[in-house]
């Protein structure tokens, strides 16, 4: 039996009343609304024990990966910004386990670790990267906002708040132009949904009927404002309704219900039906940066996601439910910090790129 | 009094149209709002309604009549209590034919175009006629084999060709923009490509820049080629972030792995009397951005072949038009793909004594100015640039090398120009060939005003770009 944790921006700390079906409290049906279909609530996901293991692991491993980026940050080997994606990991492993990767695309912003990790891709390539060296995946040029793998349709990695929703319905336009089946998810937080290109994006999205999965990460805080200090509508979810798109609000933190949701996203986007908005309620631990100081918000309310949402803590007590072992999941536990580590020496020993790299890949051709 | 009923400008920079239709004959009563004709423009067709009340007496230009100069009397009214029999006989044989039923194809016979009558046609005053006269004045001859044919097509013409050719070559190349489809092209840039193309590549947007030229730009990192009409470049202000920020960084933000093969097209510069929001030279700003193509065009030729090696590029290019080049014609050679190089300048008039540097309308200047000069015994080099970045410096500074004189002339701000460029380059790469300092002559230094006078006055003209040759030459 999952407990629901929903913390509220206005008083994160609040006990969240435990819900049976977290999608409820988002039900979108109002007078206003006409009776255009819409999608069904979603339902929690029933997830066999090996899928729960799955999602435990990859959710695992975000969050030793980003101890460990956090790590190298304060020794100084990665520099700039580095949004960490701590606290939020349901989110990414419960949507992507949904998709396809290869054939699905996924774009986000500038958070974007977790989101890669989740669709596969070596976390040596990537720690490499934030460290800025030769052997990272954008041959250490990008750094830890950019980053991208066109072989597994992972395209960013966007610096700009905002941009990755008008890119993100440009590849679902790609996936309807070049009849591919494919769908696209763009991720964006509560501060980039209040950026006018979100919802021109919505509209052509809309317009076009393209098949894009419009994900917002409402971690409660863009930055050091809340929700309620910077968005008149604070339900997000329904910041599509005047589009005509449906929205669904999920408990971001349980990430059975965030699977549900996607299954019932994707089916509805596969279907043809045009873009869906899926307000993922989370939150992030850590500051905004490696350099924000978080004194918006007290110690208390973070603490208390801490020791009563997190989704970590909540699959584990799930898998113990179902009969994993104690030393399965400290082998589990074990093999991760093993990844991590290794992940965290390659990209410490890799050199960093030759001198005449900067030079290269400015432009493609040569004129 | 009969009214006399005059050719309208239906756009600022209409100067002449084809008079397509009469909805009314002589002897019709017609009143205010009434429609009396079809006039078409070099953009569009335009219907033209009765403002007064009364009996058309006259219809003094057949319909199918190309070439009508704004400002023509085209028919008379008499109103009501007026004497009809008093009104100006018309010219009788173009009464007589506007009567005749007319056969499938209007165009067919061509009426006689009558002279505007009082003397010179009221038109618009805008400095922009003079820049385009300098354009009308100057021959270009398209570097083809000998022998090729060539046809003589407007701007405008050329760059839908170009557009064509490329869509029916690559079905990965689509166009995007605000009323490219039904509308045929607010400039008419894009007409018939909808007809040829379909809806699922000829895609009309709603008036949001930022969002379709992040949507363009995401199609093209998954992998299409887009070419994303701005209807100016003043609009694209919305939309410089993505070109700038997603478009131009995309590739080496990713370590050569993901590309934005993209194409942002549309007019750009000085157009006629649309004041400061809608006339300004974004070529300098583009051109500081590396990671962007950038590419400016005068010619016909050049606009075909440049913009079909645009859409092929691998990278993200940005395309600057010129709305008063639109309808301007070139020979543009008849060839079955002319494709031409990117980030290579051409020498639109080999000369001597000093090279005149331009590019976009400023090379109809430069080229004008040359044979002006030539009066006076000063032979000048014209370099038309073609493309703003990567810029041609080895074209300019062989130039120089042999003429050791240099003028800069561009349509646009003085301030962190191309202009300053290419004179920080004579000074880095070219001093010991300088046997003057380089002048630049371009607009002021001022927002674009409105008022006819001072649109003029703020203008880059031929006279300036000849005396800045002169002082250079130590003959000024």
């Amino acid at each position: 039996m999952a407990k629901a944790a929903s913390p509220r921006a206005a008083t994160p700390a609040r006990k969240a009343p435990a819900r049976k079906a977290p999608a409820a409290q988002a039900a979108p049906t109002s007078a206003t609304v006409s009776n255009r279909e819409r999608p069904a609530d979603p339902t929690r996901y029933e997830a066999s024990k090996a899928e729960m293991l799955e999602f435990y692991r990859q959710m695992l491993l975000i969050r030793r990966f980003e101890e460990k980026a956090g790590q190298l940050y304060g020794l100084g080997l990665i520099g700039g910004f580095c949004h960490l994606y701590i606290g939020q990991e349901a989110v990414a492993v419960g949507l992507q386990s949904a998709l396809e990767v290869g054939k699905d695309s996924v774009i986000t912003g500038y958070r974007d670790h977790g989101h890669m990790l989740a669709y596969g891709i070596d976390p040596k390539v990537i720690m490499a990267e934030l460290t800025g060296r030769a052997a990272g995946i954008s041959k250490g040029k990008g750094g830890s906002m950019h980053m991208f793998s066109v072989e597994h349709r992972f395209y960013g990695g966007h610096g700009i708040v905002g941009a990755q929703v008008s890119l993100g319905t440009g590849l679902a336009f790609k996936h309807k132009y070049a009849g591919d089946g494919g769908v696209a998810m763009a991720y964006f937080g509560d501060g980039a949904a209040n950026q006018g290109q979100v919802y021109e994006s919505f509209n052509m999205a809309e317009l076009w009927k393209l098949p894009i999965i419009f994900v917002i990460e409402n971690n409660q805080y863009a930055m050091g404002t809340s929700v309620n200090r910077a968005s008149s509508e604070d339900q997000l979810y329904r910041r599509g309704e005047s589009f005509r798109i449906p929205g669904i609000q999920v408990d971001g933190m349980d990430v059975l219900a965030v699977r549900g949701a996607a299954e019932e996203a994707v089916a509805w986007v596969r279907a043809g039906k045009g873009p869906i908005l899926l307000e993922l309620k989370t939150y992030r631990y850590r500051g905004h940066s490696m350099s924000d100081p978080a004194k918006y918000r007290s110690r208390d309310e973070v603490q208390a996601v801490r020791d009563k949402s997190d989704p970590i803590d909540h699959l584990k007590k799930e898998l113990e439910a179902v009969g994993v072992t104690e030393d399965e999941l400290k082998k589990l536990e074990k093999d991760i910090r093993t990844i991590v580590a290794e992940a965290a020496d390659f990209a410490e020993e890799s050199p960093e790129p030759e001198a005449g790299e900067l030079y290269t890949d400015v432009l493609v051709g040569s004129y | 009094m009969p009214i006399e009923l005059k050719m309208p400008a239906l756009s600022p920079t209409m100067e002449e149209g084809t008079l397509a239709k009469w909805l009314v004959k002589e002897g019709d009563t017609v009143k205010s709002g009434d429609i009396l004709a079809e006039i078409e423009t070099d953009k569009a067709t335009m219907e033209y309604e009765a403002i007064d009340e009364g009996t058309i007496t006259s219809i003094a230009v057949a319909e199918g009549t190309e070439g009508v100069k704004v400002g023509t009397v085209i028919a008379t009214l008499t109103e009501e209590g007026e004497d009809a029999s008093a009104a100006t006989p018309a010219p009788k044989k173009e009464a007589a034919k506007a009567e005749e039923p007319k056969a499938e194809e209007p165009k067919a016979e061509k009426a006689e175009v009558p002279a505007p009558e009082g003397g010179a046609p009221r038109q618009m005053e805008t400095g922009a006629r003079d820049l385009v006269a300098a354009v009308e004045a100057t021959s270009d001859d398209p570097e083809v084999p000998e022998g090729t044919e060539l046809v003589k097509t407007t701007v405008r013409e050329a760059l839908r060709d170009a557009m064509a050719e490329e869509m029916r070559a690559d079905g990965d190349v689509f166009v995007m923009g605000e009323e490219v489809a039904q509308y045929q092209g607010a400039y008419k840039v894009t007409q018939g490509l909808l007809d040829e193309f379909g809806d699922k590549r000829v895609i009309d947007t709603p008036i949001t820049e930022y969002g379709f030229a992040g949507i363009g730009s995401g199609a093209a990192m998954g992998g299409l080629k887009p070419i994303i009409e701005f209807m100016t470049f003043n609009f694209a202000m919305q939309a410089i972030d993505h070109i700038i920020n997603s478009a131009a960084k995309t590739n080496y933000m990713s370590g050569g792995q993901m590309r934005c093969p993209i194409v942002f097209r549309g007019p750009n510069g000085a157009a006629a009397r649309v004041g400061a929001q809608h006339s300004q030279n974004y070529a300098p700003w583009y051109a500081a951005v590396p990671g962007l193509i950038v590419i400016a065009p005068y010619s016909a030729a050049d606009a075909k072949g440049l913009l079909k090696a645009a859409i092929r590029s691998p990278d993200p290019v940005v395309f600057l038009e010129n709305e008063l080049l639109y309808g301007q014609s070139f020979d543009v050679p008849k060839l079955d793909d002319y494709v031409l190089p990117i980030g290579k300048a051409r020498i639109a008039k080999a000369g001597t004594d000093v090279t005149i540097v331009s590019y976009s309308i400023g090379v109809g200047l430069a080229l004008e100015a040359a044979k002006q000069l030539a009066e006076e015994g000063i032979d000048a080099e014209v370099i038309d640039l073609r493309t703003i970045r990567p810029l041609d410096k080895a074209t300019v500074l062989k130039s120089l090398k042999k003429t050791n004189r240099m003028v800069v002339v561009e349509e646009g701000w003085p301030v962190c120009s191309i202009a300053s460029e290419l004179m920080a380059i004579a000074m880095e790469d070219g001093f010991d060939d300088l046997d003057a300092p380089v002048k630049r002559v371009t607009n002021e230094d001022v927002p674009m005003p409105y008022a006819a006078n001072l649109e003029k006055a703020a203008l880059v003209n031929v006279a300036d770009v000849v005396g800045a040759a002169k002082s250079v030459c130590y003959k000024g």
